[in-house]
């Protein structure tokens, strides 16, 4: 059976120069700021472990789960490290996922990397972590809201990153299909993957929370406790 | 593999190209598909001038072009997925406003698939002459924040022992009659996801133990190699500026 890989990568040449350079320097601020941000999150303590959580999402991100015989899907993370890290580190964490992906790997347009950092590492980690935000109050009552909560966060998190898409075609679009046609195909394929990547991140969010709850960030309470020290949940996971 | 000292993409080398600093490789590339990207689409000589342009650097940097086709056909489900947007996404029904499929839709995919080419060529080519430790030292120059680049270093060190942990779990898991085709057979797949995140964030306390034993202050301390001389911005940025005066010529021609 062959598969098509769905991937939100934009490449050169989807929209043009100027709307390109907009999103780029529109990226540059606010990841920026995120780096700032994060600092707050991250003493020189904790930066490798950030590193090491970058290299789980680009790890995961080679991972396929299966949306519909045929098509698969990879994840892309973004409600995921939101809910794990929090939204200043997450950020960062998906940018430098894309920048590697770009620089290294050929994939994704160079061009196209301000666009695909707005999608997916801003739009996407934000929206994600603004969801699960709102939700927090149930994520702490129990197992399956907390599950509840995070396919929510990972679903709107993917179908509202492909609106990004959207407006930056709406802007400066370079193909021949109207922003309709383009709304409905990305909504609706997006809609698909953000069940799979709802279904992946919920099922991720409650095997940590059952091992490690103390790396949650959703669930962090007060300052957090030095994870060295922290104490193990029952067991291993599977 | 490597210790995270390579990537799969480096062709290693000691031509005029490779010997570049990376930053100035990395503003290169950027401007020269930037110009690409705003080349308008009727000209269509112009694109056979950047591929010409391009190959022109393959000769400088000894990659033989058979190397960079292969690659560059891997990356082709990516590209064929952005052409086939404009033709299978509208349904027959919908109204096309006026347009002709024939003639915009054609042009469209062109476009795409024109400029999307040849962004890969360029990322390629930045990619195949430069090592991953020149990389981050050139994001280095470029002033990109030192948190950023302190994950990025981890990051790129330790992606490969990650993917190959993933690896292993998933071999683990096809060895137990593991054969997922619906979503809802998906558990498995995700709660190895979740012992990898927590496997990845343990390795991450782990490593910053051993590089606090090792005299870690919190920043990456720096490699040896020179900042770019002027001489080598004006050799590197030839090739952007040779790109731009196409985009021009592209520009009023059309």
């Amino acid at each position: 059976m062959t598969t098509t890989d769905v991937a939100m990568h934009m490449s050169d040449g989807i929209v043009n120069a100027p709307t390109s350079l907009i999103f780029g320097v529109i990226s540059i601020v606010i990841v920026g700021y995120a780096a700032v941000r994060a600092r707050a999150d991250l003493d020189d303590r904790t930066a490798p472990m950030a590193g090491l959580v970058t290299a789980f999402v680009f790890a995961v991100q080679m991972i396929n789960f299966p949306i519909l015989p045929g098509a698969s899907g990879h994840l892309l993370g973004g409600a995921l490290v939101a809910i794990l890290v929090g939204p200043w580190v997450g950020t960062l964490c998906i940018t430098i996922v894309l920048v590697v992906q770009a620089l290294l790997f050929a994939d994704g347009g160079l061009t196209a990397l301000g666009t695909n950092v707005f999608n997916m590492a801003i739009i996407g980690v934000f929206v994600g972590w603004g969801v699960a935000r709102a939700l927090r109050g149930l994520a702490r009552r129990s197992r399956g809201r907390l599950l509840a909560t995070a396919f929510v966060a990972a679903f709107v998190n993917t179908v509202v990153a492909s609106l990004g898409f959207v407006l930056q075609y709406a802007i400066g679009g370079a193909a021949g299909a109207t922003t309709g046609t383009v709304f409905a195909l990305m909504v609706g394929f997006h809609a698909l993957i953000g069940i799979g990547e709802g279904v992946i991140t919920a099922a991720t969010v409650g095997a940590v929370a059952a091992v490690r709850p103390d790396l949650v960030h959703l669930l962090r309470t007060a300052p957090r406790d030095a994870p060295a020290t922290a104490v193990r949940g029952e067991g291993s996971s599977a | 593999m490597g210790a995270g000292h390579s990537h799969p993409l480096y062709l290693p080398g000691v031509s005029v190209v490779h010997r570049l600093p990376a930053e100035v490789k990395i503003v290169a590339a950027f401007l020269t598909v930037l110009c690409v990207v705003a080349t308008p689409r009727e000209a269509f000589w112009a694109f056979g001038g950047y591929l010409l342009l391009l190959a022109a650097v393959w000769v400088a940097a000894r990659i033989p072009p058979g190397w960079m086709a292969r690659r560059a056909l891997i990356e082709a489900p990516f590209v064929v997925l952005a052409i086939l947007l404009p033709f299978t996404g509208p349904d027959p029904r919908f109204d096309w406003a006026g347009m002709s499929l024939s003639h915009t839709g054609v042009l469209g995919a062109w476009n795409i698939l024109a400029k999307g080419t040849l962004g890969v060529l360029t990322s390629l080519t930045l990619a195949a002459t430069t090592p991953m430790r020149d990389l981050l030292l050139g994001l280095q120059r470029l002033r990109a924040p030192a948190l950023v680049l302190t994950i990025a270093t981890l990051m790129l060190r330790y992606a490969d022992v990650i993917a190959g942990e993933a690896r292993r779990m998933r071999l683990a898991r096809i060895a137990r009659g593991h054969d997922p085709r619906f979503l809802w057979q998906a558990g498995a797949t995700a709660r190895g996801i979740g012992s990898l995140f927590v496997r990845s964030y343990e390795r991450g306390e782990r490593v910053h133990l051993a590089m606090l034993s090792r005299g870690w202050t919190g920043t990456m301390p720096t490699t040896g190699a020179p900042a770019a001389a002027r001489a080598q911005w004006i050799a590197a940025l030839a090739v952007p500026a040779v790109a731009a005066a196409l985009a021009v010529a592209g520009m009023m021609t059309t």
